[in-house]
């Protein structure tokens, strides 16, 4: 292959808490022109926004500073440009910590890009529609805490313009963080739909790190992961066209294989014909695999055709408060006892204390993830109990503690083991923007 | 006769999270084997033994090339991530649970 007209790119990180030392393996070994940190889901950048709350200086990924720490020295050492969503709801906060580090690391010359403009709630009202439970926002009855628009290539392609080493965003598209410095790279038009769609394929292959080396794969007897302890995160190989060939260091365990990379093509995906996202809409119905050595599989054929109009919003709401308790029963009839346990918990939750919250009840060991659609046979004798609910207010969640906790000595027999916490909770529900009002904000830091 | 098999003895699969909606992508191991998955494992079916969880609409996208099918299944997290109180609550064993499936491969070697 013509190394000249490959652009290598690899994961650091395929969401907010994954593991740090495949990243700087990949850096310290595998020749990259950028590393991307994806770390934003529905789940984390909610975290963001109560964070940022609760402190105006945070709301970035709680991990960022440990990664930075680390990345800073050997990415500007291999020359590896670094783009991360890591600023989830404070991107410039983010950016300024990035550049505090690297003046402590005697980094000089680092230029380190804040992307904003995807915080949009004040184009967010009432009367906004909200696509699943598919009222107006006002229907819900909760407090708007904040609304992302997912940002797509030309909010990082400036960044990049611009020379910044490192690129901290808030919420974009996780493809789009892969797809803009190929997109510069190669001098990619914004309208060459087929070309876009390709590299969001590749994109798309490699936002979730281990996910298409293994991770999040291995069945042992069905599906054997070599040395899954140290998976290694991937890489691609990519090509002018767009085509690629997805891999891994050598070094490194997991593997990748034909099987690794279609089970990571379809994750989250709806219509493979058309994967949305800012960009472009994104075809991987046409997929065409091919083993290209060992934990080499050569990716082809994507295709794509024009970006949607609207961008998609994520809006966060007040959710109150998760109440989770748990306690254990084991031996014989380890079952029934936890079972009367949590009859328990709902009878007095109801009638003496009044509270109208659903209370979800799993035997972990007996029926807990499947619960509600498997009724699995029940043999356990290790059974744990766990009552779970989301209150409005902290001390109605906090009673679901003390009556779980209660059945230590008011319980069934020979209970152990209570554990129990509140945490605040945000809800997230989608909607969509007009692309024209949302406006991209670059700013660029430097030490 | 019928030569009845998990599911998981000739397919792997994988499922994913946006919103309340879960989408699940299975494939076989032989391409042999599609057809059988493609005629055996449809909506309707999961909707029959899941529908506890499964609570709406279910689409079944087929991709011939890579011998897989992807459902697209509506209301399937029970609220989704942020508020369904199940501990799965992005259906990351919702896969695991679909493979526990049996298909007839009889007429297929």
């Amino acid at each position: 292959m013509d190394t000249q007209n490959t652009f290598r790119i690899g994961t650091g990180a395929g969401f907010s808490s994954d593991r740090l030392e495949p990243a700087l393996d990949l850096i310290r070994l595998g020749r990259l022109d950028a590393i991307v940190f994806e770390c934003v889901g529905e789940r984390t950048l909610a975290f963001g926004h109560r964070d940022r709350r609760a402190d105006p200086k945070r709301g970035y990924n709680p991990l960022l500073e440990r990664r930075m720490r680390a990345v800073l020295p050997l990415a500007q050492a291999a020359g590896t440009r670094v783009i991360t969503n890591m600023g989830v709801a404070n991107p410039l906060a983010a950016a300024q910590r990035t550049v505090e580090i690297a003046a402590e690391l005697g980094l000089k010359g680092l230029k380190v890009a804040a992307v904003t403009g995807d915080e949009i709630s004040h184009l967010i009202g009432p009367d906004t529609r909200l696509l699943e439970p598919g009222c107006r926002l006002s229907e819900t009855g909760r407090e708007m805490l904040a609304a992302n628009a997912y940002l797509g290539i030309d909010a990082i392609l400036p960044a990049i313009e611009a020379g910044a080493d490192v690129i901290i965003t808030g919420r974009v598209a996780d493809p789009s963080l892969f797809l803009a410095p190929m997109a510069h790279h190669f001098s990619w038009q914004l309208d060459d739909w087929h070309t876009l769609g390709a590299g969001t394929a590749v994109g798309h292959l490699l936002e979730c790190a281990a996910q298409v080396t293994g991770g999040y794969f291995a069945d042992p007897g069905h599906k054997d992961v070599p040395d899954l302890a140290y998976v290694g995160f991937p890489l691609a190989e990519v090509t002018a066209d767009g085509g690629a060939v997805i891999t891994k260091l050598e070094q490194s365990g997991g593997l990748v294989s034909q099987r690794t990379v279609k089970e990571q093509l379809l994750y989250e995906v709806h219509d493979p014909s058309a994967y949305l996202t800012p960009d472009v809409s994104a075809n991987f119905s046409q997929v065409h695999l091919t083993d290209d050595g060992q934990d080499r599989v050569r990716v082809n054929q994507a295709d794509g055709a024009a970006r949607p109009k609207q961008l998609k919003v994520t809006i966060a709401f007040d959710g109150g408060f998760l109440a989770e308790a748990e306690i254990s029963y084991a031996g014989p009839g380890a079952a029934e006892r936890a079972r009367l346990a949590g009859d328990i918990v709902a009878e007095r939750m109801d009638k003496l204390h009044g509270s109208n919250a659903p209370i979800r009840i799993d035997l972990i060991g007996v029926s807990a993830l499947h619960a509600s659609a498997v009724d699995y046979p029940a043999t356990a004798q290790d059974v744990r109990l766990r009552c779970a609910m989301r209150a409005s207010s902290e001390a109605e969640a906090e009673m679901l503690l003390w009556e779980v906790e209660a059945l230590l000595c008011c319980g069934p027999a020979a209970g152990g083991g209570y554990r129990g916490h509140v945490t605040p909770s945000v809800m997230t529900y989608s909607a969509f923007v007009d692309r024209g009002d949302v406006q991209p904000h670059l700013e660029i830091l430097s030490t | 006769m019928s030569i009845r098999v998990p599911l998981r003895q000739i397919a792997h699969a994988r499922s994913g999270d946006k919103g309340n909606r879960s989408n699940l992508a299975i494939f076989v191991y032989a391409p042999e084997h599609y057809e059988a998955l493609r005629q055996q494992v449809t909506p309707e079916r999961l909707q029959t033994n899941f529908g506890g969880v499964l609570r709406g609409p279910i689409k079944c996208y087929e991709l011939p090339n890579l011998h897989g099918l992807n459902f697209v299944m509506d209301q399937a997290l029970e609220g989704g991530v942020n508020e369904s109180l199940n501990l799965d609550g992005h259906g990351k064993s919702w896969s695991a649970m679909i493979l526990a499936l049996e298909i007839d491969l009889a007429g297929i070697t």
